[in-house]
């Protein structure tokens, strides 16, 4: 389970977070999806919360190198972008299956005619 | 940015990393904070006052941006009304497209596969699965979302509220009664 406090700690360790008083703020589900996921990784022992806030802040600073203006709506591309690296360091998957992933899960969006549960399938894969 | 997150999310899954219900969890404490409360002052607006109620159903974005509650979710927002003869439902089969500005952050079953196609094929047995049971005479409609088309169910105001105010009338008005997984709370069940 997630420990709350751990939760906490998570949103006042790294930098810049958007929170309010109560906690983080998401923007889309998927930022919370993502945050969440971390979290999780974390509690699993994958990373330490040190290891996490430098691949957040080298991100972070990659994009401000790169001209990011900085305004917190692109917070949690930066946070996405470390996590990805971050569990490719690890070993937990490799640039290439999330890839690959990425790429089933777009083919899997464009073939199911509206009105249909999305699903990955093999052939999505291709 | 959706689609790399669901590819990390699927590799973790199936690699053991995560546990769905553990990322629920999560995702639910921190929902509150763009949270159902904003759709719930919406419904209750509508229960008190004819006039938004009408605005509402005519143009559900205009209506929920006068509150204040705009954001690009809540764009082209329809509402729907449960009637004692009509109940709503709402599914997104494609790409659980959600009015999260006004609902919050959806809750993990309703990005599910065996809800939204379940849901499409009998909503009976889905809705009985959350312990409710609707007249058999009764009208189920079940509405799919898509990216450019979000819907709210406006449920019907319970019977014992007259003269509630908006603010306690909100606090009967659950998330999945807005998504017409539910009913709103009668005020025995807020004791």
């Amino acid at each position: 389970m997630i420990d709350q406090a751990a939760a906490r700690r998570a949103t006042q360790e790294v930098p810049s977070i958007p929170r309010d008083a109560d906690g983080p703020v998401f923007r889309e589900p998927w930022e919370a999806q993502a945050f969440a996921m971390t979290l999780a990784l974390h509690e699993r022992g994958v990373f330490t919360w040190s290891e996490w806030a430098a691949a957040l802040a080298t991100e972070i600073k990659r994009a401000q190198a790169a001209g990011d203006p900085d305004t917190g709506e692109t917070y949690y591309s930066h946070w996405l972008n470390a996590l990805e690296r971050l569990v490719a360091d690890k070993g937990v998957t490799t640039s290439e299956t999330l890839h690959r992933y990425r790429d089933a899960w777009d083919h899997a969006c464009d073939r199911t005619p509206h009105g249909k549960p999305i699903e990955l399938r093999p052939e999505d894969f291709g | 940015m959706q689609l790399r997150t669901r590819a990390l999310e699927t590799i973790l899954l199936e690699k053991g990393y995560i546990e769905p219900a553990a990322i629920d969890l999560l995702i639910e404490t921190y929902e509150k904070k763009i949270g159902p409360r904003n759709g719930a002052q919406v419904v209750a607006k509508a229960w008190v006052d004819p006039k938004f109620r009408q605005w509402l159903f005519a143009d559900g974005t205009a209506a929920v941006e006068s509150l204040g509650f705009s954001g690009r979710s809540a764009n082209h927002l329809v509402a729907l009304e449960n009637t004692p003869s009509v109940h709503n439902m709402v599914v997104c089969t494609l790409c659980s497209c959600y009015p999260w500005a006004v609902l919050g952050l959806p809750p993990l079953w309703y990005k599910s596969a065996p809800y939204r196609s379940r849901t499409v094929a009998d909503p009976r047995g889905v809705l009985a699965d959350f312990g409710v049971e609707l007249p058999k005479d009764m009208e189920i409609r079940v509405w799919d979302s898509t990216a450019e088309l979000r819907y709210l169910v406006v449920p019907m105001r319970p019977a014992g509220t007259e003269g509630w105010s908006e603010d306690n009338l909100a606090d009967l008005v659950t998330r999945d009664s807005m998504i017409g997984t539910g009913l709103a709370k009668s005020p025995k069940d807020l004791k």
